[in-house]
């Protein structure tokens, strides 16, 4: 292949994947009059109206911070619990171990649809509807798969020689665990905690189901129930369509490497 | 060292917690799909299979799963196509490959309502750029003609980055003494992607293809915000379907069937998948 037909294959990849993004963008700094003009090309009078509207018309902050406390809360509570498991079946004698792998495994298989009305009864039984408990404690179970895949990889590659001296130095198995091994699969971890949080934050059948008011509604939820009087209003919707894309955007450059090394951990080795 | 010591303790609470939200709610779901039962007005009777004798005949189901059928068939097979073409592309050695794979993990990063509602715009019969671009005035997701259409293409644009960024690993991992072989021995590039690259490639895409066909088979989220499961129900798929009997009409009973439904099917294309794996591996 050509230099320059390979590097023409390469802009339309880029144009493929960046286009509908910039043109919200585009959209999200038109007038609302704009909006409706044919035909519909760059704004001759970029405003910045939309974002003002979406901070000021509607909770949408209190939205982001309940994102942003599931997310990161459904981080933090997935690690602490998939790192011991993964531990414990890298590196420890477990009773049936294939049949926990393989039961894990298929957890992941699970199609969200087939829970989601027991758990709206027991939810609503706890009296943790429209809380943030209800998405924390659904996602952190549903992301266990994903985690204790991951880190069990992460696990197996520390040879067991560490974790045997650590022992003999007079750590117990829980000290070993996370004075030793945590701090030494600690890019695993950090991959792990960026396809959680990833996860979380973009969630929405689960979300949809457990919130019914701005208490503890997320961003998908807030942003497909967009409110409108009358008309979609577009322009703001592309306004809080930028403003929650751009931690991610941010995400995926700074860490492309560990998020396609978790990504490729379990499909591509396992 | 064998692993002498024991470590059933440590999974202990990840067995608990996967049992309580995932193993429970899952004998639940059967147990509801087998009543009738009403929410609001606190119903709930044992009817035995009437759900499922009901389901046979309820015309809104099979349409339902005819629809994710389709949805499922034509959105793999295009992210695999394009997929595919990416991580060709993506495997070679050139400047700011770095850069251009991050690109095209955006789409992959960006919550599945965000794309939704970004191409219902695009899509827009009016305003929309896309009918600009083309010089069309086509109602794409007003028409039961175009709807599924639109609705798959826009969900291949989201999870193409997926198939790619997976399929790339998976081109790496072959040696390239292979391909340099080929080449002395005057192998055309196309012998080459036949010979070596695709019987190479072959398990990793299975594995893409399980990922990928147990997604789009329980879609929600992109058809339910861009549609909604119109119009007349032609985009309506089975999760949607579920969604709409056990939050919109109530009725848990036969809502928690359309979901056991939908359970058993994956299942199925899991097990199917499995089958095909090992005996690929042997």
């Amino acid at each position: 292949m050509k230099r320059s037909g390979f590097y023409l294959l390469v802009g339309i990849v880029i144009f493929y994947c960046l286009a509908p993004l910039i043109w919200q963008f585009i959209t999200s700094l038109k007038p609302d009059y704009e909006l409706t003009m044919i035909p519909p090309v760059l704004p001759k009078n970029p405003t910045t109206d939309h974002y003002i509207s979406v901070f000021k018309g509607h909770p949408f902050l209190r939205i982001i911070l309940n994102s942003t406390v599931v997310a990161t809360s459904t981080t933090l509570l997935s690690l602490a619990i998939g790192s011991l498991a993964a531990f414990g079946l890298a590196k420890l004698r477990i009773g049936y171990k294939t049949l926990i792998l393989g039961f894990i495994l298929s957890v992941s298989m699970f199609p969200p649809i087939a829970t989601v009305s027991p758990l709206y009864i027991i939810i609503r039984g706890l009296g943790l509807r429209d809380t943030w408990w209800a998405l924390i404690i659904t996602y952190t179970t549903f992301s266990l798969p994903l985690s204790i895949w991951i880190l069990v990889n992460f696990f197996r590659e520390i040879p067991d020689e560490i974790y045997r001296a650590a022992r003999i130095d007079g750590c117990t198995k829980f000290q070993a665990f996370y004075r030793i091994m945590l701090p030494l699969s600690a890019p695993g971890i950090f991959t792990t905690a960026i396809l959680v949080f990833i996860f979380s934050w973009n969630e929405f059948l689960f979300a949809l189901t457990f919130t019914s008011t701005t208490a503890s509604r997320t961003i998908p939820v807030g942003i497909a129930l967009f409110p409108g009087l009358h008309e979609v209003p577009w322009g703001d919707i592309a306004a809080a369509s930028v403003v929650v894309t751009i931690p991610l955007i941010v995400l995926v450059f700074a860490f492309q490497r560990r998020i396609i090394e978790g990504l490729t951990a379990g499909a591509v080795k396992g | 060292m064998k692993e002498i010591e024991s470590g059933n303790r440590f999974v202990v609470p990840a067995l608990l917690l996967l049992s309580l939200v995932t193993v429970y709610p899952l004998i639940y779901v059967f147990y509801l799909s087998l009543q009738r039962r009403l929410l609001i007005f606190d119903i709930s009777r044992f009817v035995g299979l009437d759900n499922y004798i009901f389901l046979l005949r309820d015309d809104r189901f099979w349409n339902a799963m005819k629809n994710t059928a389709y949805f499922t068939v034509v959105s793999v097979s295009l992210e695999l196509l394009f997929g595919l073409s990416i991580a060709l592309l993506l495997n070679r050695q050139f400047r700011f490959r770095g850069l251009v794979r991050a690109i095209v993990l955006i789409p992959w990063a960006i919550p599945t309502v965000v794309s939704a509602r970004m191409w219902e715009w695009i899509y827009n019969t009016d305003f929309g750029i896309l009918n600009y671009l083309l010089g069309t005035e086509i109602n794409w997701l007003g028409s039961p003609s175009w709807a599924m259409n639109a609705a798959i293409f826009m969900d291949v644009w989201k999870t193409t980055p997926f198939v790619a960024i997976l399929l790339t690993a998976g081109l790496q991992i072959i040696p390239r003494d292979l391909y340099q072989a080929a080449m002395i021995d005057g192998a055309g590039s196309w012998a080459v992607f036949r010979k070596i690259t695709l019987p190479l490639l072959k398990p990793v895409i299975l594995v893409v293809l399980i990922f990928r066909t147990l997604d789009a088979f329980r879609v929600f989220d992109a058809v339910y915000v861009l549609t909604g499961g119109g119009p007349a129900n032609t985009t309506e798929t089975l999760s949607i379907y579920a969604y709409k009997v056990l939050f919109q009409t109530l009725q848990f009973g036969y809502g928690s069937t359309l979901s056991v439904i939908v359970f058993l099917c994956t299942g199925g294309i899991s097990l199917f998948y499995v089958k095909l794996l090992s005996r690929g591996m042997k």
